[in-house]
């Protein structure tokens, strides 16, 4: 069972929250046209063995999308915020 | 090396059975081979065992960091089936099932590949439209697909929760006779000692920890035990693709995530076949221990860790016990995790990479096993050719920016969905 203190509403289980994803992956602009760089969004990851930025969302929660910095071999959660750089803890 | 057979452990039996030959030897590796294989997993043995058998390539070392066979190999569920829709897959799998047909004579080992028939149970009228437009699909593809009404599942697979309460009811299924399982330590085991005596040097406790390059060219790896350099470089290493790939310059479009397993305490038989529940990710089979083998959704966010959450197993037997209430009595033995390469359409890899030298075999998100014998048959072609078999020529690294994605699940780029 991961815990996650979400900077909101103090720690809270895993069972509380959805997985969001990479959070190293950014959108690129809607403007963009270049394939290789969609390709880089949409399919590529650099999966690594160790720290590992991902997305959280608070569902059953404050509904808050978090930025999670987590050890993918330990579990171990070193670094959370929020997501949108318009919240207050935002890093 | 000593054939298996009948006669042979009668003739054993006269010492006592402390004559057996090892089944494969423990060589120092050599500083060059033609071709060397990184993980000796069912995949990383079976590419070896038909380099060897079929290609004529027997100067050749498999790499494995810890033991034969311990990872996914030795952790799946260990069913085997080839009921899969889409062109690309269809073919793969049609083809893996009948090398495991005559896997045990090929390889002078029992798998114990049990063709014990493999149900997919459908629960509204959706599911059934969609259930037979599979069959059709399969049986257009010259595979068994059969479509079995609720009256003739409970003839056959009785213990499930066919009454009007269950709160997915049971509508029918759709059934492929020759699906099974088999032994999966003994797939490695066998494959290994098939392609030990074809000459191939089987090299375990040995960690790749670097690519050797010459200008762009892949022309060997640094090891816990040396540096080794071939003049082709193939990775088996299916749960950390991503790991190694990172070490060649790649980023593959892969995560990995970890799938669990459950074992029940064994049981009288009950199930003579394996059956998956449409209604939710629960599949079960019984093993000839009497144990109920058992697995579902993956935890859901990246994972190297070999061994899963709570949470998770909760969820895998809510649906297990929706389907088989009996379940709810039943103690668990042994639960374990695999971690899986989860790639963005849901289907594998199996390609030269980019990088002359090096040749890419992952991407089997948690379908690994059944795949075994195709994956090294047609990852052997591709090593050895330089070009892939048709079995396997849609299973490109490139798909994705092509936009030729196989996506059996139709779920989109979402590993975590497949």
């Amino acid at each position: 069972m991961l815990r996650i203190d979400c900077p909101f509403c103090g720690t809270r289980d895993e069972t509380e929250f959805v997985y969001g994803g990479d959070a190293s992956r950014l959108r690129p602009d809607m403007a963009e046209t270049s394939e290789e760089v969609w390709n880089d969004y949409v399919f590529l990851r650099p999966n690594p063995k160790g720290p590992h930025p991902e997305y959280w969302f608070h569902q059953h929660g404050c509904r808050s999308w978090l930025k999670v910095t987590r050890n993918v071999v330990t579990h171990e959660i070193t670094m959370v915020s929020y997501a949108s750089p318009d919240r207050g803890d935002a890093e | 090396m000593a054939r298996y057979s009948a006669f042979e452990i009668f003739r054993q039996a006269l010492s006592g059975h402390k004559n057996w030959p090892v089944m494969w030897r423990d060589p120092v590796p050599k500083a060059q081979y033609d071709v060397i294989i990184i993980g000796g997993g069912g995949h990383g043995l079976a590419t070896a065992y038909y380099l060897a058998k079929e290609h004529g390539i027997r100067n050749i070392a498999v790499l494995e960091k810890g033991w034969l066979g311990g990872g996914n190999t030795g952790r799946n569920t260990t069913i085997v089936r080839s009921n899969y829709m889409i062109t690309g897959n269809t073919e793969f799998y049609e083809h893996s099932l009948k090398l495991w047909e005559d896997l045990s004579q090929d390889l002078n080992y029992n798998v114990m590949f049990s063709q014990r028939g493999q149900y997919n149970t459908f629960h509204n009228p959706s599911q059934r439209d969609a259930a037979r437009r599979r069959a059709n699909t399969l049986r257009l593809n010259g595979i068994e697909a059969e479509l079995v009404d609720t009256k003739e599942m409970k003839a056959r697979v009785p213990g499930l929760d066919y009454s009007a309460m269950a709160r997915f009811p049971i509508l029918g299924a759709i059934y492929q006779r020759r699906a099974g399982t088999a032994r999966h330590d003994a797939v490695a085991w066998g494959y290994a000692r098939g392609a030990d005596e074809l000459g191939v040097d089987i090299i375990q406790n040995c960690e790749v920890e670097e690519f050797i390059r010459d200008g762009a060219k892949i022309v060997g790896v640094r090891t816990s035990r040396g540096e080794i350099r071939a003049d082709k470089i193939g990775m088996a290493v299916a749960g950390h693709s991503s790991h190694l790939a990172a070490k060649a310059g790649l980023m593959l479009p892969i995560e990995s995530h970890v799938l669990q397993a459950f074992v029940s305490e064994p049981l009288k038989p009950i199930f003579d076949t394996v059956i998956s529940f449409g209604a939710a990710h629960f599949y079960i089979s019984q093993s000839d221990k009497g144990g109920l083998v058992m697995g579902g959704d993956i935890d859901g966010y990246n994972s190297y860790a070999q061994r899963g959450g709570l949470p998770t197993m909760e969820h895998v037997f809510a649906a297990g016990v929706s389907f088989l209430p009996f379940l709810s009595r039943l103690k668990i033995l042994r639960q374990w995790g695999g971690v899986v390469d989860m790639t963005m359409d849901g289907s594998p890899i199996i390609c030269k990479s980019p990088i002359d030298g090096l040749y890419i075999n992952g991407g089997w998100c948690y379908g690994g096993f059944k795949a075994t014998p195709a994956s090294g048959w047609c990852f052997a072609h591709t090593i050895a050719r330089d070009e892939p078999h048709r079995f396997n020529e849609k299973f490109r690294l490139d798909r994705f920016a092509r936009g030729y994605a196989i996506d059996e699940r139709g779920a989109g780029p979402i590993p975590n969905a497949h």
